[in-house]
Order: C-alpha cells, then structure tokens, then sequence
C-alpha cells in the first residue's frame, strides 16, 4: 500500500515536469505578447515585468496593402469551411464504399488507396502545380487548388480511418436495415452516420487543423496578397519584423493558435481517443 | 466470364462502385496523371515559360554530380533517422505515463497534446525561431543552468537540431495511438508476468512493446514518409541556412521548381524523393514481417 502511494506521488510527479516542459513554450508565448520589446528575450520567466498591450494592438493594424490580419483570418475559414463539408461528404461515402460492397477490381483498387497513403505530397507539387497552372486555378477566388483535390477524398488517411470504424460496426445492422427497406444511402443515412459520429467529428477537426495549418498550399496556389490566409500572413509579418517588433509577430502567432485550440478543446469531449492527428 | 454475357447484371452487380468514383476521379486526375507527368517531365527540361525539349537522363546525370543535392538528401536522411526515433520514444514514455486511471489523467493528456495542434503551423515555427535565436529564451534557460549558450540558428550543427526539437515537441499523435494500443493489451498477461516476476522493464521489452509493435511500425513509417518531406520548419526558421546546413530536399525541390522554374529538373528532384521514401517503407515492410505481432491483422495494409 505504501509503495503504491509512494510510485503515485513519483507518477505525478513526473507527469507534472513533464507536461510544464511541454507548455512552457506555449505560457511563454502568451507572456510575449504582453512584453515590451526591449524585455521579451531578457529573461525565460513567463510573465511581464511591465505588462503591455501593445503588441496586441499593433497585431490587428495593417503592414499596409490590400490584407490584415483580421482579412487573413476570414480568408484562412473560407478555405477550411468548405474543405472540411467536402471532406466529410467524400471521405464517407468512399470509406463506405470500401468497407461494405464488394465490386468488379477492388483489391486493386484497394492496394491503390493504400499506397496513397505513403506517397508524398511533396512528390506531386510540381505536377499538380504545373496541372492547376493549365486550369487556370492559380490564384482562384475560390481557392480551388486548395479544395477540390480534398473534395475527391484526397486525404487518404481519413479515409483509411474511417474504414476501419466502419469494419468494426456488425454488417448485421445493415441487413436490419434492408430488411427494413433501407436502400444502401439510407442505411449509411440513418444508421450508419449517427453511430460514427464522433469519429466523423475527428476527422473533421483533423481536416481543420490540417487546413488551417497548411503554408505549402497556399504558398503556391494564392498569389494575390488580399486572398493570403493566416499562415502565409504570419511568414509575411515575421519577416517584416522580425528583429525589432517580436511582440506584434507573436501576438500574431497568438491570435492564429488559439481558435485551433479552442476547437479541438471543444470537439474533444465529442471525438474518439484513438484518433488524434495522424498527418503531419 | 458470366459478366460479359449479362450487360445489366454486370452493371447491377458493381453499382456501390458509385460511391468510390469521388475518390477514383480524384486519385486518377490529382495523384496518377501528375504522377506519371512528372516522370515524363524529369526526362526533360520543361521550363514553366520556356519550352520543352527532351533531354533524356541530363537530370538524373546532374542530380548525382550536384554536391548541393547529394548534401541535401543526407541532411534529409539525417533529419529523419533521428527526429523520428526521438519522437516516437517520447511518444511512447509519455503513453507509458499516461496509461494509468488515476486522478487528472485527461487533464494530463490534454496537455501533452496540446503542441501537435500546432503540428506543421507556421505560426509554432515562428514561436520556435524566436525561442532559439541569439540571446532568446533557450540559451537565457541555458544559462540559468551554468550550460554553455548556444548559437542554435547560426551553427551548422545545432540549426537542424532546432528543427528536430520543434518536431520532436509535437509528439501527440503518435502518443494517442501508443496510448489506445496499450489499452488494448489484456491485463491478466500483465499480471501473469507480474506473477512470475518480471519487473516493469521486462513487462515492457517482453510484452507490451510486442503486443503494440503493428502500431509503432505504422507510426514509423508514416513518421519517415513525413521527415522526408519536412518543409514548414527549415523554410520558417532557418531559410535552409546556415549556409545550407538545413536545405532538407523539399526546400531544395521547392527553390528549383518555384524561384528557378525549372520544372524538369524538379520532377527530377521529386522522383528521387519518391524513391528514397518508397525505399525507406520498403524496409520497414519487410523488417514489419519479421518483427510484428499481429494477432487479427487482415492484411490489408
């Protein structure tokens, strides 16, 4: 009993050292923002001497230019809303279509979406590039270099995670169904959906994440500064001032994390365990 | 063969394929054409706006005599053999931790999570870049601890640990599917070995790392499939410098297709890239079949 109470303290103990050193940057980030400019690198401590908020307010002033970080912000969610609806849409019908019929050439295809799944993006930039460059998507209002390839299910790990949720639901709820008189787009409708929620809410915050996140993508595909999203901004902001106004970049940076941090805080309680983030 | 004689049937019988063709289309149009498009296109020297003129292996012949992409593909093979491991063995000692019922375990979780939100942002590359620079808030850590500062971005050697360090933080994604794996394990093999007497070191060498070794291949290989490709971190922190020492081979890729246009010799550059991860996954596939357990696997990956 003693010894139990004893490796209790020592878990705890170093679960506790362990997630500090994981915050740490993120605490430190925070205090940042609050910092004048000549103090944010005098010392590691996590809160301001002289708390000001002058980095925050010069975040949301303009470098100038047709984009803000406000606008950024905007164009950052026109691209991640439809992506992930699209998503959601394609990746289901696909991951059902594999896991629950059979047809003509699908262990071939099978072994196709498979390999997919290691072959790396960065292998296809310059022919995709140069494909979008032909359709004249480049620079598309509606950004779509970014959404279509994700429309047709691109993102094959989703995929493949979702199959292996539909394998673990018994076939015979399918067959209730039909017996039911469910056609196959009911059964997946009123069945099948509902019972996969929380892992279709993964990976939906995943494909959000993963979009909001993403800097290769637009980096190609926007070229005019007023359609940039917040990744591409933030690099802007960094290199216009990085070396004096350090508080503005990081409140920038500030600004960015916390509506990813709060989505996933909120989705948490309604995802699966076993699924978080498997990209990059 | 019965299909062919029954038109109708035949048709009837694949009619689910409907709901693959999204993905089909997609596969065919965005991965299979720019695939074999880029294979033709390394063979040449297709400029974006220039022209095209078949040039036969020049690429490839270049490729292997350019001591810039030689560096670049062993700085890359370097990054990925060691920020893989390291964070693969964070992810499981933080799993190991966290694999407990007790008091706050979510709250712990959570927090050990929280980084790999970040994952590949911009925004935490920045937050890197001003933690390690000159002066900042690592060496201030560094020099609290009567540790000798290091000139992280400036040296040739710390500059690509910055990089691994960055990636290494964000090991959440592995540590939540270790952490699901472990929960699997059946406890009574625990106890049976407990019963037996084998520490906690031997519990894991001998039981649960075998019983979770079909996961760890997994995260192993899409871990490399993604070092290989790592771009956010050197592009943002250090512009590949300095002088090169982190110009991993996506960077290299990106100048030569996008700031030279040199789209031939970038679908040169892309095919080696191809090759060199095809090669890393070919042997953890056949290391996979001599090392994994797989009680229920069906094969399919």
């Amino acid at each position: 009993m003693k010894r139990n109470t004893k490796s209790a303290i020592l878990r705890y103990f170093i679960l506790t050292i362990g997630a500090f050193i994981m915050i740490y940057p993120l605490l430190w980030l925070l205090g940042a923002t609050f910092r004048e400019n000549a103090e944010i690198f005098s010392s590691a401590g996590i809160l301001p001497k002289h708390p000001v908020t002058e980095g925050w307010r010069n975040a949301f002033a303009s470098y100038g230019g047709q984009i803000s970080l406000l606008k950024a912000l905007r164009n950052t969610y026109l691209i991640a809303v439809p992506k992930v609806i699209l998503t959601l849409l394609s990746v289901t019908l696909t991951a059902y279509g594999f896991a629950r019929f059979s047809f003509t050439g699908k262990k071939l295809l099978t072994a196709l979406l498979f390999a997919t799944l290691f072959l790396p993006q960065t292998v296809l930039y310059v022919p995709q590039f140069v494909l979008f460059h032909r359709l004249g998507w480049i620079d598309s209002a509606h950004y779509l270099p970014l959404i279509v390839p994700a429309a047709l299910a691109g993102d094959t790990v989703l995929v493949v995670m979702l199959m292996q949720f539909f394998r673990g639901i018994p076939r015979t709820y399918d067959e209730a169904a039909r017996l039911d008189g469910c056609n196959s787009l009911q059964t997946l409708h009123y069945i099948l959906i509902p019972l996969l929620r929380p892992v279709l809410i993964s990976v939906g915050v995943l494909q959000l994440l993963w979009t909001v996140n993403d800097y290769m993508g637009p980096l190609l595909y926007v070229k005019t500064p007023a359609r940039y999203p917040l990744s591409v901004y933030i690099k802007l902001s960094m290199d216009a001032d990085s070396g004096f106004a350090w508080n503005r970049v990081l409140a920038i940076c500030c600004i960015a994390m916390l509506p990813q941090i709060l989505v996933y805080f909120i989705a948490q309680r309604f995802m699966t365990p076993e699924t978080g983030g498997i990209k990059e | 063969m019965k299909q062919t004689k029954n038109h109708a049937g035949f048709l009837r019988r694949n009619r689910h394929f409907l709901y693959i063709l999204p993905w089909l289309l997609g596969f065919l149009l965005f991965r299979a054409i720019p695939m074999i498009g880029s294979l033709v296109c390394g063979f040449t020297d297709f400029h974006l706006f220039r022209g095209i003129r078949h040039t036969g292996l020049m690429n490839y012949t270049q490729i292997i005599q350019n001591s810039e992409v030689l560096r670049s593909i062993g700085l890359t093979v370097k990054f990925a053999c060691i920020s893989v491991p390291l964070r693969l063995c964070a992810a499981m000692l933080a799993a190991l931790l966290l694999n407990r019922a007790v008091r706050g375990i979510r709250t712990f979780r959570t927090l050990y999570y929280l980084p790999s939100i970040l994952g590949g942002s911009v925004a935490a590359a920045v937050l890197w870049k001003a933690m390690f620079r000159d002066g900042g808030t690592v060496n201030a850590i560094l020099t609290a601890l009567h540790l000798p500062a290091v000139t992280w971005l400036a040296d040739a050697h710390a500059s690509l640990w910055v990089i691994i360090l960055l990636r290494v933080w964000e090991f959440g994604a592995p540590m939540l599917m270790f952490l699901a794996a472990l929960q699997q394990i059946p406890q009574d093999l625990l106890d049976a070995a407990k019963l037996d007497g084998a520490g906690a070191v031997r519990c894991f060498f001998r039981i649960r790392l075998p019983m979770i070794s079909a996961v760890v291949f997994y995260n192993l290989m899409l871990g490399f499939c993604a070092a290989l490709q790592e771009f956010n971190a050197p592009f943002v922190i250090t512009s590949g410098g300095p002088r090169g020492a982190t110009t991993l081979f996506s960077l290299l890729l990106y100048r030569s297709a996008f700031t030279a246009n040199e789209m031939g010799f970038a679908c040169a550059l892309a095919w080696i890239l191809f090759l060199l991860t095809a090669a890393f996954s070919g042997v953890f596939l056949l290391l996979r079949r001599k090392l994994v357990y797989d009680p229920d696997e069906e094969g399919a990956a």
